[in-house]
């Protein structure tokens, strides 16, 4: 499969949390021949299963939903004021360009004020959050036919291919996380695995790891693994926070990790000459992972990361061999753990 | 109309080539001359042997951009802008590095890891950098050099009723222009697509040197504030009002004769046009104004919201009323002289 064409695709698709519908159905699409089965829950989380020799249950999940703006008034004027869906910097979001999902889509443009109409006291300074709107280049009488409080809004971004195997776009947190799982399933179509793999991706994540809690209630698994964005090291990022984007992916070692699932992912990746970085993360919050670990009786959890650079900006910025090594990493865990290992997990 | 094609061009001040290239292809058909000068001002000429006095009319081809400064070990660029860019507009966007087009991004540290206070402050030019995915120093410069200038990406497209792209100002100074060297006039017309204005008006005092005219308009993309948050007396102009006549800017007292004549038309064609209600800015027109022994000029300009920014908004309308008024005034000029 072209995992490029794939990233880009999915990151140029809507999807943002809570309406996941075209990203979701994108990858279903794109799962459904390599899957044994596959269905949507309630909530909209896309579920594959792909049979292995029985040894266990292993969840991968990757969420689909990105963070994105809706609706929250129309003024006078008909300029557009929003709300947030998950976290923004707003000074991300300075002339930046939309698409606001009403009875059509409208291309619309976030502005802000000339600077020589501030005082240059307030030239110096982020631009204040209630200063912000969306200017679709309608009058108000048009915007009120079209669009209603609580439509949802994209940020639009075309993916930039980058040097070597770098890009660069919006929604790769965390979609390049379920390219990973992608890159994964098709190399499990290809070995005869140990584990029954169900391979998930969720809904909700970036309002609080909801499509994840119900997924992994419904598939009860006897161990997972959330794949999910790290940062990726920059100015200003400490060393120990930011991890080298081509250096391969993460493996935390935080309380979200058990901690014979971290040396068995360390041992196939050393076994199949897989590069690999590790984080001693000091908290289990943030991803999946979180929601997945304690879902029913509890599931033996860990986490894998994917190296990105500006994260919840619209150009993220990751290496697609970090994706790939991801991929073959997950696929040899799911060979070789095998029955004694899934057992032995809740032996402590 | 070209203004798609003459937005999405890249052409930052002193590395005008493609947009120049771009303009002379366009002219070349309908002026009886095209030359160039040592600056790089593209002149197309039209009726020279004509009498009647000589009008210059004049838009610059160059937009604001950024001046790749420093390549760092770590394979980011630093960078400084060539012209006046607020940093505020560059956080989170694509751009495009050199004649090659290099991809890339200007990112910014996550939110995640900002402490609260961080996300008041303005990340300034000293905190930004280009990313283009270079893993190093070795491989950033087979990519690119220092030197080398980036634009914004943006594609020209619709906006609602309005229309959406980079460069505006002054792409659409430079559509009018192409436009009208299309038509007739009965006087010597001199169009000049000028270098450099985005630095200090630097193209345009040669070039109306050499010209030497009676009379001249500047065409230009100007400010528009009439967006949420502003007050009305804060507009300074308002898209679909028509164009808008600058009295006076930081650069030039426009010659009330120039200014009369402009609203005069205007009134008597029934076409609309607006006062700008800011004086801050400069033009073209202010060298212009000075050259030799005084050039009687005025600036007509397309109102742009969001203008130096990667998304400047405007209505196309106003574009083709200032073609159409700028066509009006030269007319004007070869039938009255320029007393009238």
């Amino acid at each position: 499969m072209d995992l490029a064409e794939l990233l880009n695709s999915l990151s140029e698709t809507s999807g943002v949390s809570g309406y996941e519908t075209m990203a979701a159905d994108l990858i279903a699409e794109r799962w459904l021949p390599m899957a044994d089965e596959i269905r949507r829950d309630a909530l909209g989380n896309v579920i594959a299963l792909k049979k292995g020799k029985g040894h266990g249950k292993l969840l991968l999940a990757a969420h689909i939903d990105e963070i994105g703006l809706m609706v929250k008034k129309i003024d006078e004027n008909g300029f557009i004021r929003f709300a947030t869906v998950g976290g923004f910097d707003f000074r991300t979001l300075v002339a930046q360009e939309v698409t606001i999902h009403g009875k059509e889509d409208l291309r619309g443009v976030i502005g802000a004020k000339p600077p020589h109409l501030q005082s240059p006291n307030d030239q110096k300074k982020a631009y204040p959050k209630d200063e912000f709107y969306i200017d679709v280049g309608l009058k108000r009488e048009k915007v009120d036919e079209l669009v209603r409080i609580g439509d949802i809004i994209t940020i639009n971004r075309q993916v930039q291919k980058l040097a070597g195997q770098r890009y660069a776009g919006k929604s790769f947190d965390d979609r390049a996380c379920v390219v990973m799982l992608t890159a994964c399933f098709e190399r499990l179509t290809q070995i005869n695995h140990n584990l029954d793999v169900y391979l998930v991706a969720t809904v909700q994540e970036e309002v609080g790891t909801r499509g994840a809690l119900v997924s992994s209630y419904g598939i009860n698994p006897d161990l997972a693994v959330a794949v999910d964005v790290c940062h990726g090291e920059f100015p200003g990022v400490r060393s120990d926070k930011g991890f080298i984007l081509g250096k391969g992916p993460v493996i935390s070692m935080g309380p979200d990790t058990h901690p014979r699932i971290l040396d068995k992912l360390k041992e196939v990746a050393d076994e199949g000459k897989i590069p690999y970085q590790l984080d001693a993360s000091t908290s289990a919050r943030g991803t999946d992972a979180w929601a997945i670990q304690i879902a029913r009786s509890g599931v033996a959890c860990s986490l894998l990361s994917l190296p990105l650079r500006y994260m919840h900006t619209s150009v993220e910025t990751l290496d697609l061999g970090d994706i790939k090594e991801g991929g073959r990493l997950l696929a040899e865990f799911a060979l070789k753990a095998d029955r004694q290992f899934v057992e032995g997990l809740p032996c402590f | 109309m070209f203004l798609k094609e003459l937005s999405e061009a890249r052409g930052v001040s002193s590395r005008e080539q493609e947009v120049r290239d771009l303009i002379r292809e366009y002219i070349k058909p309908h002026v009886d001359e095209v030359f160039t000068d040592s600056l790089g001002n593209l002149y197309g000429v039209k009726g020279k042997e004509k009498k009647g006095p000589k009008v210059m009319l004049a838009a610059h081809m160059e937009e604001v951009g950024l001046m790749i400064t420093s390549i760092e070990k770590n394979g980011l660029l630093r960078f400084l802008p060539v012209g006046g860019i607020d940093p505020r507009v560059l956080v989170s966007k694509p751009v495009f590095i050199g004649k090659e087009k290099v991809a890339g991004v200007i990112g910014a540290k996550a939110i995640h890891l900002q402490k609260p206070e961080e996300r008041t402050q303005v990340l300034g030019f000293d905190d930004l950098y280009i990313d283009i995915g270079a893993s190093d120093e070795d491989e950033a410069k087979k990519l690119v050099k220092i030197g080398d200038v980036a634009t914004f990406t943006t594609v020209f497209g619709k906006l609602g009723d309005l229309c959406v792209g980079k460069a505006f100002d002054d792409r659409a100074g430079c559509t009018a222009l192409v436009e009208l060297t299309k038509l007739e006039f009965n006087c010597p017309v001199y169009f000049v697509f000028t270098v450099q204005e985005e630095v200090g008006l630097r193209g345009a005092g040669p070039a109306a040197y050499r010209v030497n005219p009676d009379f001249c308009l500047v065409l230009e993309g100007t400010t528009a504030s009439d967006v949420a948050g502003t007050d009305e007396e804060g507009y300074s102009t308002t898209l679909g009002e028509g164009p808008a006549v600058s009295v006076m800017d930081r650069s030039v007292i426009a010659h009330p004769k120039v200014v009369g004549r402009l609203f005069r038309l205007a009134e008597e064609n029934g076409i609309p046009l607006q006062n700008k209600r800011t004086i801050t800015g400069g033009t073209d027109a202010g060298v212009i104004a000075l050259s030799r022994e005084g050039v009687p000029t005025a600036t007509v300009a397309v109102p742009c919201r969001y203008i130096h920014s990667p998304v400047t908004v405007m209505n196309q309308s106003d574009l083709e009323h200032m073609i159409k008024l700028t066509e009006l005034f030269v007319h004007d000029i070869a039938e009255k002289g320029v007393e009238n």
